[in-house]
């Protein structure tokens, strides 16, 4: 399944809401990042998120795995609410993957023991099945062969598809995506979106942000959309591109889709 | 719209253990200090060694052979304390002046295009950096200058000095009445030099013509003070050193425990310095001076103009943090019998009154000050030179 | 198609060579016969009282006082085992052969690329060697006779303080640096102040405090061994500035790296144990080591305070009547400035060579 598909991806989701964000606020100082913020995230639901720079859509994911802490509202992840609790961030951040703009792999490191890093310490998985764990989804981003190298010897491109294997061998729930394709040259991006189509094919729910709008048009059950930390318009993909409700939205769309 | 306040949470919450670690942390340090201060006092109490600061106004009862104040065995054991602290300023001084002086010619030497001169340079690093100070400090005492002869064979230079296992005996200059002259005519050229430079730099700016400021500025700085001592006869009066019996009379007479100090602090944090502007001058990317010179600037001028201030910037933190060392280092002058702050303070005094805490404890407090006075200074030097922006 | 044509091989002779690198400007040529001038004056000078014209055979000073001798290598001959063991039981040296002999084979294993089970090798050398080393030399157990460390010296004293130092001197100055960057104030301020104090002030401070201070705030009749106060202050001392080397490493690890490892799930102690401290540790490995050969360096103190390190020795066999002549002091400090020079630049060779093949690894 790959990008090249005419039309979209058939929809996973089901009823249970794994994510909920109610009313959500967060500042920085005195400038306010999030904004009452309401989300209700499905299982094997995908949503894209956009927005210009600045609009909170980073801060917003970083809440939920609680790299940014939230001070207004709540956010439930998998039926455990989400609070300073280090247990509960601790049980959260297991069944939640990320996947960094920057990659953020361990130099030090090879690919392979990136991705048995977490299971061998977090999940407790004896050495041989965390390896043929590592090996069974590095075949699934495609690169197995890279395994036994280190992270600067791969290009950006087998980087970023080694750091969602990583991701993926904590067997997580949820993932999320944090403008997954952004620092990657161009010719690199479709490799990319198209491990990130499978995964989607296959039922995993997740919340991207990125600027990847064809991508978005494909996978996307909703699209959300954020400005100045507030949802502006949430609509699945076929409204949100012809038809969009507001005025934020329509400006915005003019000026990612002039080209 | 107010910032809401954040819900307390149960007993996992990472600020609540943070708290309580912290709690944790800081009772047993207090009760750990609290145990040793208990102990402390009851040995003292036990070997009856007196507290307080008191003592500093207790007659010393020793001699000091470096005094650059007025010092008996009658003075008190405070004014051994400056006599030491003044001992320590000076040698840091020389040693500071010495040392960045070699090490500044030792950086260049380092980078020049000149391969006897820049091997020979990093043979001197090589060899001076991987022997300790300490052995230095002795080699040059008791292996070279107490090696020396007896004043009788003493090695003179022009009649008016000499070297010999006692020190170096040079004349003494007293200035009279009218030295002042000199002082101020020195003064005076300062200022002219600053006000040429000045009315110089004015003067390219409006009409482009360079002046020879450097030159006529230190013809200024050095010719009035010369044109006046000349004037006023030399008002100095001379004591020149001679030979009279076993030893010489007359003049100063600079100790050996101070030169063997001085000459290894100076060679060895010279190293290190020499190191430094290397790094510094390195560290400028070459395209610097490429620039410099496609825009057709001379080798000299490319170096003054933008090589060298960029290179400052990487050079002075580093370099104060030696000159911060070489101060510390200062304190090795108890393995020679240099009366610095230790040798004295840290030295006899404690060993006569005993109160050894008191007294490490000006002594610390002290080299912690002027450690502390030359961080700040740097950070003020790097808040106001550091690069903006980038 | 043109024909290229290969540019023509330059040969540089001798005498070019010179000519470009010696002599290329009338300044550079005055500074090239200034330094050729400075080394005839102090190179064959050496050489000839080292070598040529110095004593070899002797057994006391007349062997040295002959005029125009040169160095007294008997004297250092005579006294070389207190060199290298101090006032040590003459029956007992065997002990600290073995020592020597353990500690040099671990570090070669350590040291020689591309021999295996250096993780074995460097756990054993960091915990079973200090134990093994400490129960050989003092004994007093297991069937061995007592030494003292008031016995113990020359080189003997030098490599414990060195190496005790630098073993404890790492974990605590990592401890050290963790702390200045924590979130909680008090144990930040606790390590500032720690870290700021050791550094502010010179060794021999720290020295005394530890050889006069010490003993007063301790209960009654509670000693320290005089060497392990030493041991003590040394290592505080060398562990404050370890850990503003360490510091440093920390500060330059991106804060990508640490979110990725707390995304992953992984606790503070994981995360700085398997994720940030191998890299950060890594880009200051010069540092450290440069840190290390002032350890060295700086164990020449010890004999200030009364303790027969390699430097206390010589000064104390210099002064000895047996041997006294014009040379001695000279050959002696020689000898030892040989010794530590010899210890101190193969460490800083070592680093240079470990860093090129470290750097190598991480191709960019």
């Amino acid at each position: 399944m790959t990008l090249e598909t005419d039309g979209h991806l058939k929809s996973h989701a089901t009823e249970e809401v794994v994510i909920a964000l109610e009313g959500v606020g967060k500042w920085f100082g005195d400038f306010q990042a999030l904004k009452g913020v309401d989300l209700e995230v499905r299982k094997g639901e995908r949503i894209v998120i956009c927005g210009p720079s600045g609009s909170g859509k980073s801060t917003l994911i970083r809440c939920i795995n609680r790299l940014e802490e939230h001070e207004e509202g709540r956010i439930t992840v998998d039926g455990i609410e989400l609070t300073g609790d280090v247990k509960r961030i601790d049980d959260i951040r297991r069944e939640v993957g990320m996947v960094f703009q920057q990659f953020n792999l361990f130099p030090h490191l090879t690919i392979m023991e990136n991705c048995t890093l977490a299971p061998l310490w977090v999940r407790r998985m004896p050495k041989k099945e965390a390896e043929a764990n590592a090996l069974k989804y590095l075949e699934r981003v495609r690169i197995p062969e890279q395994a036994h190298k280190f992270p600067a010897q791969l290009s950006g491109g087998q980087q970023q598809r080694a750091a969602i294997a990583r991701a993926l061998c904590m067997n997580p729930r949820i993932m999320l995506f944090d403008e997954p394709t952004s620092a990657l040259d161009p010719e690199m991006i479709k490799e990319v979106l198209d491990v990130m189509v499978e995964l989607a094919a296959e039922g995993m729910t997740m919340l991207v942000v990125t600027h990847e709008m064809g991508f978005a048009r494909t996978v996307a059950d909703r699209m959300v959309f954020m400005d100045a930390g507030e949802i502006v318009e949430v609509a699945d993909p076929e409204t949100f591109f012809n038809a969009p409700r507001s005025d934020r939205t329509k400006l915005f769309l003019s000026q990612i889709l002039q080209h | 719209m107010p910032r809401p306040r954040s819900r307390t949470a149960p007993w996992r919450d990472p600020k609540i253990r943070g708290l309580i670690a912290q709690a944790v942390v800081l009772t047993a340090v207090v009760l750990g200090v609290w145990w040793l201060g208990r102990n402390a006092a009851a040995s003292l109490a036990r070997q009856k060694i007196a507290s307080g600061f008191e003592f500093l106004d207790h007659t010393a009862g020793f001699g000091i052979i470096q005094t650059l104040i007025d010092y008996t065995e009658q003075s008190s054991y405070g004014d051994a304390l400056i006599v030491g602290l003044l001992n320590t300023v000076l040698v840091a001084v020389i040693g500071i002046v010495l040392a960045t002086a070699m090490g500044f010619l030792l950086g260049v030497a380092r980078l020049s295009r000149n391969w006897l001169i820049a091997k020979l340079a990093a043979a001197y690093v090589e060899i001076v950096r991987n022997v300790p100070l300490l052995l230095q400090i002795v080699f040059w005492y008791g292996g070279v200058l107490r090696a020396l002869p007896g004043p009788r064979q003493s090695l003179t230079f022009a009649d008016v000095a000499a070297l010999n296992n006692r020190g170096l005996f040079v004349p003494r200059f007293t200035p009279e009445a009218e030295a002042m002259t000199i002082l101020i005519a020195a003064l005076i050229g300062v200022a002219a030099a600053l006000g040429v430079a000045d009315w110089a730099k004015r003067r390219q700016l409006r009409t482009g013509r360079l002046f020879p400021t450097g030159r006529v500025g230190l013809a200024l700085v050095l010719g009035l003070p010369l044109l006046a001592a000349v004037a006023t006869g030399f008002p100095f009066a001379v004591s020149i050193p001679e030979l009279k019996g076993f030893n010489y009379q007359g003049g100063i007479q600079i100790l050996p425990e101070l030169m063997a100090l001085t000459l290894a602090l100076a060679i060895y944090t010279a190293s290190y310095i020499g190191e430094i502007v290397r790094s510094g001058i390195e560290g400028v990317p070459r395209g610097q001076s490429e620039a410099a010179a496609a825009l057709g600037l001379k080798h000299g001028l490319a170096l003054r103009l933008v090589v060298l201030p960029q290179a400052l910037r990487i050079i002075v933190p580093p370099l104060t943090s030696q000159y911060l060392n070489l101060t510390k280092n200062s304190s090795l002058a108890v393995a020679v019998g240099y009366p610095d702050l230790v040798a004295v303070f840290a030295g006899t005094v404690l060993n006569q009154t005993g109160q050894a805490i008191e007294v490490l404890a000006i002594t610390m407090a002290l080299y912690l000050a002027l450690s502390l006075l030359t961080s700040a200074l740097m950070n003020w030097y790097n808040r106001a030179y550091a690069l903006k922006g980038g | 198609m043109a024909q290229t044509r290969r540019p023509s091989r330059r040969r540089i002779g001798p005498l070019t060579w010179a000519r470009e690198n010696l002599f290329s400007s009338w300044m550079n040529s005055v500074l090239t016969l200034t330094a050729i001038y400075l080394v005839y004056v102090s190179v064959p000078p050496l050489v000839d009282w080292a070598l040529l014209s110095a004593v070899w055979k002797g057994d006391s000073r007349e062997a040295c006082l002959a005029p125009d001798a040169g160095a007294c290598w008997p004297f250092i001959e005579a006294r070389l085992d207190q060199i290298v063991y101090g006032f040590y039981t003459a029956v007992e040296r065997w002990r600290v052969d073995i020592v020597y002999l353990v500690g040099a084979a671990g570090l070669a294993w350590l040291a020689l690329p591309r021999l295996p089970f250096k993780r074995t090798v460097g756990i054993g050398m960091l915990i079973v060697y200090p134990l093994l080393a400490y129960v050989l030399l003092t004994g007093g157990m297991f069937g061995l006779a007592l030494v003292e460390s008031e016995r113990w010296g020359g080189l003997l004293v030098t490599l414990v303080v060195s190496v005790t130092g630098i073993v404890a001197s790492l974990p605590l100055g990592i401890l050290l640096a963790l702390g200045r960057r924590s979130r909680l104030p008090v144990i930040r301020m606790l390590c500032v102040v720690f870290i700021e104090v050791w550094r502010g002030v010179p060794l021999i401070t720290v020295l005394f405090m530890a050889s006069n201070m010490l003993p007063l705030f301790l209960p009654e009749g509670v000693t320290f061994d005089k060497l392990l106060r030493a041991l003590i202050a040394v290592a505080l001392f060398s562990a404050a500035y370890m850990a503003e080397v360490v510091r440093g490493g920390l500060q330059a690890i991106p804060r990508g790296q640490y979110e990725a490892a707390q995304a992953l799930g992984l606790g503070y102690w994981r995360t700085m144990g398997l994720v940030i401290l191998p890299q950060a540790l890594k880009l200051v490995i010069p540092s450290i080591v440069s840190n290390f050969i002032s350890l060295l360096k700086d164990t020449s103190l010890v004999s200030i305070i009364g303790f027969f390190d390699l430097l206390g020795i010589i000064q104390s066999a210099n002064s000895d009547p047996a041997w006294a002549t014009p040379n001695t002091a000279f050959t002696g400090y020689v000898f030892i400035a040989a010794i530590y020079w010899a210890m101190c630049f193969s460490m800083s060779r070592y680093s240079q060579n470990l860093e090129r093949r470290l750097g190598a690894g991480a191709r960019r």
